[in-house]
């Protein structure tokens, strides 16, 4: 048997290992991960065999329970029992509309602008937190079949999310204690793991119907380019809808049987709620449903549901779907005919009316070759797995798009757009503003996003003030706000003052997010009680940051430093790099920290000239030895 | 700095080879986008999103024919004053309006097909002012500013259209 090798701790591992790296998909109604293994992207089972981890956290009063046996629990302890939290990720009280329905003890958490929290028998837990629990436990899941410790992870997202809903995922994952190398857009993994698999070039759509979200987006598929034309979608639509409509048909024959019908208590939501879901799963591949059953009020369930009866009550949400579908297609230029293919995503395709709408709609048969559960989590693993710098040939390339315009209010609450939808990413655009009175010295800002004129009915992302400005005639003052989204779709504001240069600078902390300090005191709280715990956590953190600073430098160093560098200026980095590493092997976390921004800091320059080299390479083909520097 | 002709390689003119602009920004954004830095300092990572929005910006300028008229005038210094000037010949203004109440009878008439038969007129219309646009711009660049004003008053009737395209269709 060969022997397994692992380095002294603390000692990082040569550049050429293959980095442990995952993709995840964090579901509605089911999350998975997966990773890539002798160059085949692969779902990672727990230790019972299942791929899929029901998206159910439950909570007991000193321990946290996730997956199928969370999920079998959830109609006796309902309240405890969390299902579907991605549904309230980034989201106000006021945002769940059907709120009656759902068996939860919401809260409005008043230090934190209207975040939803829900009450629990272990306290109030925000979705934030929920989500961290399912991302723990695939984290898990994953170092215990890779048998190390993960460099990072690869999160989908709905694409359809916006920023609010996208933060609260990125600080979920945070939370869990996973590097996140990226969040990617659901249809967009779809996109690659088919792709790739099947060698496609062209015109494709993701439909992608999950538990709660919908998506659709369009991608031209080239060489290894995966270009994002235009995406869609409703972040509050999904599975889910499908089972509420069987659950509210289902209320309304029961009520109208039982004499002197009493009020649902939790546990009969909780039960009706399930009964209907499987009725929906029953009816992919029979013509009816029989739903038997009994409830805690004293009534009975004796219930056939048809197909026919099925698509009647859920006609209304498949015709919902094809409104966005069109909506993509008149963004991005195209009429059906320019279709090659349409992939189904989403356990919810599996529902045969869905797949009839779908083929109508393209003229085409959809394709399903790929497991409609899985392949978000496979493309992610891949993209993982570039990201990580396992792949030597770098033909990959994802262009995604931000999915809704971003703007700012302007007078009378009107918006402004800034950055359009679907454009790609990363993107930064500036617009100028000016002063409405004399002798004005603020000005609010108030970013907001969607494809409506009035900011009321869009989502508003974040408000803070430019101050300071000096007294000028109104209209004199031209104040440059600059909107930047990154390659994970976040949102970052600046704002400057062009004439006396006063600044603010702020990263979109959405309405509903977390600040950091909340994350770094969350983070802290979960690293255990003892004060000396979380000092030997911290000090790991830097280290393990430091390290990843160091390779990056030394990768650099080895690649370009000859080039690109004097040998005064190579010297400043290494002297650097050598105390950086020196302070590595000491204990105190503070001084790594400074030492990591010092070397930072002591490589701008040679960033920037490498940026420039790669330019001029990417159109010359030129390698930086023929190029006159 | 470079300009965007020059970063893409593209001699600096109108009339410009998309399939050659497409490549180029495809080999640019391999190198330089930020899944290629996940890895790399977080000054590397700074330089990269800086150039790759870059590279993003000068594509989607010179991929729409009014962005790259516009930005043609501006390299040689003429301001198209899009926002000021807003003086119009009387023939096009004409034509403005009846697209205009073209409109207005299709949103009555919650007619799409009207509405595409519009889009397909503007468009029509808009590929003249291109050509025309190619010849002035370096004969009669001042020429030149009033076509690239035309040009957007038909992206923005277009725009309105197509926005009133998807209310009727939601």
């Amino acid at each position: 048997m060969a022997l397994l090798q692992i380095s002294e701790p603390g000692m990082s591992p040569a550049p050429h290992q293959h980095k442990l790296a995952v993709g995840i998909d964090l579901g509605t109604t089911n999350s998975l991960v997966a990773t890539v293994r002798s160059g085949m992207s692969t779902v990672l089972h727990d230790e019972h065999g299942h791929a899929l981890l029901p998206s159910v956290v439950r909570y007991l009063s000193d321990t946290v329970v996730v997956g199928h046996e969370a999920q079998a629990a959830q109609s006796q302890d309902p309240v405890n029992t969390i299902v579907s939290v991605k549904r309230f990720m980034g989201r106000a009280l006021h945002d769940i509309t059907d709120r009656a329905h759902i068996p939860y003890h919401f809260v409005e958490n008043d230090s934190s602008q209207g975040i939803l929290e829900l009450k629990t028998r272990a306290g109030l837990k925000s979705p934030v937190e929920i989500s961290a629990e399912i991302l723990k436990t695939l984290k898990l899941r994953a170092e215990k079949a890779l048998g190390g410790e993960l460099t990072g992870a690869v999160v989908t997202v709905p694409a359809y999310f916006d920023d609010a809903q996208r933060q609260a995922t990125k600080d979920a994952a945070r939370l869990a204690g996973l590097n996140v190398l990226r969040l990617l857009n659901e249809p967009t993994a779809a996109a690659v793991a088919y792709g790739l698999d099947n060698a496609a070039e062209g015109v494709y759509v993701i439909y992608d119907l999950g538990g709660g979200t919908f998506d659709v987006s369009i991608l031209r598929l080239s060489k290894g380019v995966f270009e994002v034309l235009a995406t869609n979608g409703d972040s509050a639509l999904g599975g889910d809808d499908f089972d509420h409509r069987i659950y509210c048909w289902l209320l309304d024959q029961v009520r109208s049987k039982t004499a002197d019908f009493k009020p649902l208590n939790e546990e009969d939501t909780r039960l009706l709620l399930t009964k209907s879901r499987q009725a929906k799963e029953w009816l992919t591949d029979n013509h009816e449903a029989n739903i038997l059953g009994k409830l805690n009020n004293g009534a009975f369930i004796d219930e056939t549901l048809t197909v026919n009866q099925f698509v009647q009550l859920t006609e209304h949400l498949v015709s919902k779907t094809l409104t966005p579908t069109r909506k993509a297609m008149r963004d991005a230029g195209l009429s059906v005919e320019d279709i090659h293919g349409v992939v189904l995503v989403g356990g919810a395709t599996r529902m045969p009316h869905i797949r009839h709408a779908v083929q109508a709609f393209f003229k085409q048969e959809p394709l399903t070759n790929l497991d409609p559960d899985k392949v978000v989590a496979l493309g992610a693993a891949i993209q993982a797995n570039v990201l990580a710098g396992n792949r030597s040939d770098d033909e990959l390339l994802l262009l995604d798009v931000t999915p809704l315009s971003l703007g700012l209010e302007t007078m009378g609450g009107l918006v402004e757009k800034v950055i359009p939808r679907n454009s790609t990413l990363p993107i930064a655009r500036a617009q100028d503003f000016t002063t409405y009175k004399d002798g004005q010295t603020a000005m609010a800002i108030h970013v907001v996003q969607g494809e409506r004129e009035l900011v009321s009915d869009c989502r508003s992302l974040a408000r803070f003030e430019l101050r300071g400005i000096p007294p000028m005639a109104a209209g004199a003052a031209r104040i440059r706000v600059t909107f930047q989204v990154d390659a994970d779709g976040l949102l970052s504001v600046s704002a400057r003052e062009q004439t006396s240069g006063v600044e603010a600078n702020i990263t979109v902390k959405p309405s509903y997010g977390l600040n950091e300090d909340q994350i770094t005191a969350m983070l802290k709280d979960s690293f255990g009680a003892a004060e000396s715990d979380k000092q030997a956590r911290m000090l790991r953190e830097a280290i393990v940051d430091a390290q990843r600073l160091a390779e990056a430098i030394q990768a650099a160093l080895a690649e370009d430093g000859d080039k690109l560098l004097t040998a005064t200026e190579r010297e400043t980095i290494q002297t650097h790099l050598d105390a950086l590493l020196a302070l590595c092997q000491g204990t105190d976390s503070q001084a790594v920290k400074q030492g990591t921004e010092a070397l930072n800091h002591a490589t701008e320059a040679f960033a920037a000239k490498r940026m420039d080299a790669s330019v001029q390479k990417a159109l010359t083909g030129k390698n930086l030895d023929s190029l006159e520097l | 700095m470079q300009n965007y002709f020059e970063l893409f390689q593209l001699p600096q003119q109108f009339t410009i080879d998309t399939a050659v602009l497409d490549t180029n920004y495809r080999k640019l954004l391999a190198e330089v986008h930020p899944d290629r830095f996940v890895n790399a300092s977080a000054a590397e990572k700074m330089h990269s999103m800086r150039t790759a929005t870059l590279a993003n910006e000068a594509y989607q300028t010179l991929k729409q024919p009014t962005a790259r008229a516009r930005y043609l005038l501006q390299l040689a210094g003429i301001a198209t004053d899009e926002e000021n000037n807003t003086a119009m010949p009387a023939d096009f203004l004409m034509a403005q309006m009846e697209w205009r109440e073209a409109m207005d009878d299709a949103r009555f008439a919650r007619n799409v097909a009207a509405l595409d038969n519009l889009l397909q007129d503007m468009r029509q219309q808009a590929r003249q002012l291109q050509q025309q646009v190619a010849a002035e711009i370096t004969r009669a660049p001042a020429e030149a500013a009033l076509t690239v004003r035309k040009l957007r008053f038909i992206d923005k009737v277009s725009e309105d259209v197509n926005q009133l395209i998807a209310q009727l269709e939601d």
